[in-house]
């Protein structure tokens, strides 16, 4: 009896929904996460203020309880009718930016302070030195926790599955029913998470190789 | 004609240190002045001042005639005809030594790309570091990005040109080479505010001395009439210090 053969279109379905939840949810949690650090710094105390305030409650509410908002919550409110996934991708985004908020801007306290005096002595405004010169620095320097934060979201998609999404951490319930053996599907399902992980691992290490060249990691002042 | 420069009542706090007290200064077109003083006298504080990179707490700051806004938008406009030079070159990490000359240009004034690279390689060229242009700051020695800075600033067109001991963060032997670039750029005519402890450069190619203490403008003459006749304690006192080394 062969777990993964006999099943192999439930894994495939599945592990597709899982690769769509994260490819949604890591895009929107890097753009609204640096949108957020950008406001941390922000000369604007209200900004600071909301960022922060995003920032403490998001990062310390458990995932599930955010899920459990938006998947139960969220539809009371009667805002807009929304799918089981799209409410999966707001919950894994929203709460992602809070830690990809919080290290971008530990990249940005990398960056030195004349990087960004030079652009305002420049003309630069506070944007523009923010995004074509700060923000280009901060994030070079924290690929490798960044994509920590990245795939703790992969992981964290499995929590979908509890609220009806369907994802790769959810087959154990279909397994079970078909009568087949949980345990040996669940390694598989392992196995698979390790398979979408790698690229990510790749990624980071061909980033922090182009980057090291031109951020001057590899290449000392006073070379010639 | 206006001043290029004008500084009038200008005074500025860190908490309890009184750092830039009433200063009060003009700087015509074309003129170099050079600033002098001992360590913690307010020099830094006084070039940021002039672009108002440092937020000052009174006193007004004019440059060619048009007072700068304490911030917004118009400042950045307005700062962007005040080029500077930092001790550090503080040249953009990220961006290889063209991309750091075209930058400002292209974001800031709306220079096409191309223009702005043709005007970058011919100030390049112009500061001896034409043939490193694809590199980025770190493969380059303190002097040449030092002179990539210069480039930066000159390729807003500046009115004027603040220099914050540029020569300081370099070995002995590329401390010639920026003061070269700085020598061409006085004799072509620039507006300089000079911060430096190059007494050779203050002999050269100043026009006027300004020599702080404690916050104040203490003395404001030429070279020759302030190292030859300082008129303050202070002035023979620092002096006195700098040349026997
Ligand atoms: N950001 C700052 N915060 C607090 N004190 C400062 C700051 N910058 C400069 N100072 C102080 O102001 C005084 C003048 O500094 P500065 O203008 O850098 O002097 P100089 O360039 O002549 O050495 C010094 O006593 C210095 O310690
Ligand atoms: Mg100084």
């Amino acid at each position: 009896m062969n777990v993964l053969l006999d099943n192999l279109g439930e894994f495939g379905s599945r592990f597709l929904g899982t690769v769509e939840l994260f490819v949604l949810s890591a895009v929107a949690s890097l753009v609204l996460g640096t949108v957020l650090a950008a406001m941390r710094v922000s000369p604007v105390p209200a900004m600071r203020v909301a960022a922060t305030g995003y920032v403490t409650l998001l990062r310390n509410t458990p995932l599930t309880l955010v899920f459990f908002f938006f998947a139960f919550g969220f539809p009371l409110l009667e805002i807009a009718d929304l799918s089981f996934f799209t409410l999966a991708v707001v919950s894994l985004s929203l709460y992602t930016a809070a830690f990809v908020c919080e290290t971008v801007r530990a990249g940005i306290t990398t960056v030195p302070p004349g990087q960004a005096e030079a652009a305002r002595a420049l003309g630069l405004g506070f944007g523009q030195s923010l995004t074509l010169i700060v923000l280009p620095q901060a994030i070079r320097a924290v690929v490798p926790p960044l994509t920590s934060v990245q795939i703790a979201l992969l992981k964290n998609t499995t929590v979908a599955a509890g609220f009806s999404v369907v994802e790769a951490g959810g087959i154990y319930q279909v397994l079970s029913e078909r009568g087949y053996s949980t345990l040996v599907g669940l390694l598989w399902v392992a196995l698979g998470f390790v398979v979408l992980i790698t690229p990510l691992t790749l990624l980071q290490r061909s980033l922090e190789r182009r980057w090291s060249a031109s951020s001057g990691g590899a290449v000392k002042a006073g070379a010639r | 004609m206006a001043p290029m420069v004008r500084l009038a009542g200008v005074n500025k706090h860190f908490g309890d240190l009184h750092v830039l007290r009433e200063i009060d200064l003009e700087i015509a077109r074309g003129e170099v002045v050079v600033v002098l003083g001992p360590s913690g006298s307010g020099k830094s504080t006084l070039c940021r001042a002039i672009n108002r990179l440092e937020p000052i707490d009174g006193g007004t700051v004019e440059i060619d005639g048009t007072e700068l806004p304490a911030e917004g938008r118009d400042l950045a406009a307005l700062r962007s005809d005040v080029g500077m030079v930092f001790q550090q070159f503080n040249l953009f990490a990220h961006k290889t030594i063209l991309e750091n000359v075209t930058l400002a240009p292209t974001k800031v004034r709306k220079v096409s790309k191309g223009e702005a690279e043709n005007r970058a390689r011919t100030l390049l060229d112009r500061v001896g570091i034409a043939d490193q242009a694809s590199k980025y700051p770190a493969q380059l020695s303190g002097g040449q990005q030092q002179r990539v800075a210069i480039a930066r600033a000159l390729a807003m067109d500046p009115k004027v040109m603040l220099f914050d001991e540029p020569t300081s963060a370099l070995d002995p032997e590329m401390v010639g080479e920026v003061v070269d670039v700085m020598s061409d750029l006085a004799r072509d005519g620039m507006t300089m505010v000079v911060v430096t402890h190059e007494m050779g450069f203050a002999r050269r190619a100043a026009h006027r001395v300004v020599f702080m203490a404690d916050g104040e403008i203490v003395e404001d003459s030429t070279p020759d009439a302030f190292f030859a006749r300082p008129s303050s304690e202070r002035a023979r006192d620092f002096l006195g210090k700098i040349l026997t080394h």
